[in-house]
């Protein structure tokens, strides 16, 4: 912002002109051994995860790939599965509201401390994170152990705390570096104006670091919806996640149901993600 | 062009507001506190600018006012009534940032509108004002742009009227012209003084540059060491300063620390001056190490002991260079045994003394001051 005050007052200058020139220069082409490079490690990450698409149209009770004809029997069999319609409903709404509990738990947690300097500050904000470096099963029987004791065990309320705590770290992250951009003096002005700090946090500090917020809540639902070390542990016959289902489905069962399973949580979660890349990047483009 | 020059009736407010600091302290927990004992006591539509050295604890008092920092010890008051403890939001100021502090994500107008809709105000009337104050700042029609669309000057302007559209208690600036270029500068200024004149509530103005204080303020209140060195119009700062720091930041001086108290006469090195008794400042009388000091423009040169008109006192130089400044010069003395650096200022006229020659400087008694150091 200070770069752009030298200019006159009464000249008319959109700001973006140097920028867009400095982004249409030519940069150095980039080397075909970087290209296959970057293909080949594209491929390698996502080509395991795409494998299910084409074995989730097989007509086939067995695992096949390549499928030897197409079919719709086995998405047939996951929407009308009571177990499996009732798994997804389950993760479905265990992400939503674990989602929801990390994101204004990791928010406030950020905005109160970007504010604090110090030792103690330092020691929160490790503590928090720490489910991000520690072992899923070391978690999961810790919060086992917990919950048994509190009743927890295989019940909505538990897998709620359970992957909300896991997702915190996530919203802490990314909300932090939302406001690494945010100007303190706002809140201030704000204030000056006559806005009290909740008001002010709701038209000034949440429109600004919206992106954050949204993207945290994006990964802790995603953390969520997909984890399964803790769920495996929370189980109970009435109450279980998606994740739990299919690991069932392959060590019990040999359901190969899973692969239309797989596919709608793949295309789900990425669509999800696609679609706040597109809401953030046209509101970043204004 | 009658619409440019006087205020518009919605953004115009009825009065300024008293704001009175009695014995105002903000500890941190270091060393020293960040403000001493601060009293202040600023007329309703005064303009009060609150000058120093940064660290003096000029910022600290403002944010005091605005009620960003809550008092260690003291009170604060609006028109006589204690705000020590009310939270900013309820204070009812307006605040300019040096950086702006326009909100990003609105535009203009929505800017302006905020207070506004803050306050609960009909739409009709949020849209009048709007239109009203940006008006009066003169950026009509910039109402849909957003604030990066904008120069430093016009984003500066947009926070003026953001700050007075709801027309308020006072109105805080803090360093409001420290991003802005030279020619920038003087623009804002002028329309910062003409705002004051039409609205004619309250300002109080934090900086650091002495020039800017001195074009304006009403009052200047000194700050150094989070207490406040002098409190007073700019040219009673300027012409009557009761302590060297005060001689120092406004303008330049010649200094020459006395080597007996001020009494009728003022002794430096092999000179014994004629003191004249109105000049030593009431600090200077409390006794204690004190200072003659000069303006630049009060010394002449002359050739000799003998040109010296009566009622001068005098001291022998040499003149070590001349700076030209365009509307006059001023030549570099080294004055007296030790050297010490000294400025006259010399007609355009005056063709002048030369380089390294021994002259002599005077002054006439009545121009200089008797200053606690």
């Amino acid at each position: 912002m200070t770069a752009t005050v030298t200019r006159p007052a009464d000249a008319t200058p959109p700001a973006a002109a140097p920028a867009t020139r400095r982004r249409d220069r030519a940069i150095d082409a980039i080397p075909w051994w970087l290209k296959l490079i970057g293909t080949v490690v594209a491929l390698y990450l996502i080509l395991p995860t795409l494998i299910v698409i084409p074995m989730s149209f097989s007509s086939a009770s067995t695992f096949q790939f390549p499928p030897k004809d197409f079919s719709l029997r086995l998405y047939e069999n996951f929407f009308t599965n009571p177990v499996w319609l009732s798994a997804l409903r389950n993760s479905v709404v265990v992400a939503f509201l674990a989602a929801l509990l990390a994101t204004v738990v990791g928010t406030a947690a950020a905005l109160g401390l970007h504010n604090l300097r110090g030792r103690l500050a330092r020691f929160a904000r490790t503590m928090l994170m720490i489910s991000m470096v520690t072992p899923a099963v070391v978690i999961a029987v810790a919060v086992y152990i917990s919950f048994l004791e509190w009743q927890l065990v295989g019940t909505f309320a538990g897998y709620v705390l359970a992957h909300a705590a896991i997702g915190v770290p996530f919203v802490l992250v990314s909300v932090t570096g939302a406001l690494g951009g945010f100007d303190p003096k706002l809140l201030r002005a704000s204030a000056s104006l006559g806005a009290p700090p909740l008001r002010t946090f709701w038209f000034v500090t949440m429109p600004l670091i919206g992106r954050g917020i949204v993207t945290g809540a994006v990964f802790a639902f995603v953390t969520s919806f997909d984890e399964v070390v803790i769920a495996l542990f929370l189980r109970s016959p009435d109450v279980q996640t998606l994740p739990v289902q299919m690991y069932n489905s392959v060590t019990v069962e040999i359901d190969p149901t899973i692969a239309a399973s797989s596919s709608v949580v793949v295309t789900a979660v990425t669509a999800v993600c696609l679609l706040v890349q597109f809401v953030g990047g046209r509101r970043k483009s204004r | 062009m009658s619409a440019t020059t006087t205020v518009p009736a919605s953004v115009a407010t009825t009065t300024g507001t008293r704001i009175l600091l009695s014995n105002v302290v903000k500890d941190y927990g270091l060393a020293t506190p960040a403000v001493d004992g601060v009293s202040l006591d600023i007329e309703p539509g005064e303009f009060m600018t609150l000058l120093g050295p940064s660290g003096s604890g000029k910022t600290t008092t403002l944010n005091l006012i605005a009620g960003f920092e809550t008092l260690t010890a003291g009170a604060i008051a609006f028109n006589g009534t204690d705000v020590s403890t009310l939270p900013p939001h309820k204070r009812n100021l307006g605040m300019l940032f040096q950086n702006y502090a326009l909100f990003p994500h609105m535009t203009v107008a929505q800017n302006v509108a905020y207070p506004l809709r803050e306050r609960r105000l009909p739409k009709a009337e949020i849209a009048r004002k709007v239109a009203d104050v940006l008006k009066l700042v003169q950026l009509t029609g910039r109402d849909d742009t957003y604030p990066a669309q904008l120069s430093g000057g016009q984003q500066q302007r947009v926070a003026l009227a953001r700050a007075i559209v709801f027309g308020p208690n006072a109105l805080l600036l803090d360093e409001p012209l420290g991003a802005l270029d030279r020619n920038l500068r003087a623009t804002l200024q002028a329309e910062i003084q003409r705002i004051h004149r039409e609205v004619g509530t309250t300002f109080v103005f934090v900086t650091h540059d002495q020039e800017e204080a001195m074009t304006l303020s009403d009052r200047i209140a000194l700050f150094n060491n989070g207490r406040i060195e002098q409190i007073g119009t700019p040219e009673a700062l300027y012409r009557t300063p009761e302590t060297l720091f005060t001689a120092r930041f406004l303008g330049d001086s010649n200094v020459f620390p006395l080597t007996e108290p001020a009494g009728g006469k003022a002794v430096w090195e092999d000179s014994t001056w004629a003191v004249d008794p109105h000049t030593i400042s009431a600090r200077a009388a409390e006794g204690g190490p004190s200072a003659l000091v000069v303006r630049p423009e009060d010394v002449r040169i002359a050739a000799g002991a003998d040109a010296v008109p009566p009622n001068a006192n005098c001291v022998a130089a040499t003149v070590r260079g001349l700076d030209y400044l365009g509307a006059y010069r001023t030549a570099v003395l080294s004055l007296g045994r030790g050297g010490v650096v000294g400025r006259a200022r010399i007609d355009a006229v005056e063709t002048g003394p030369l380089i390294d020659r021994p002259v002599v400087a005077w002054w006439p008694v009545e121009r200089q001051r008797v200053v606690a150091v």
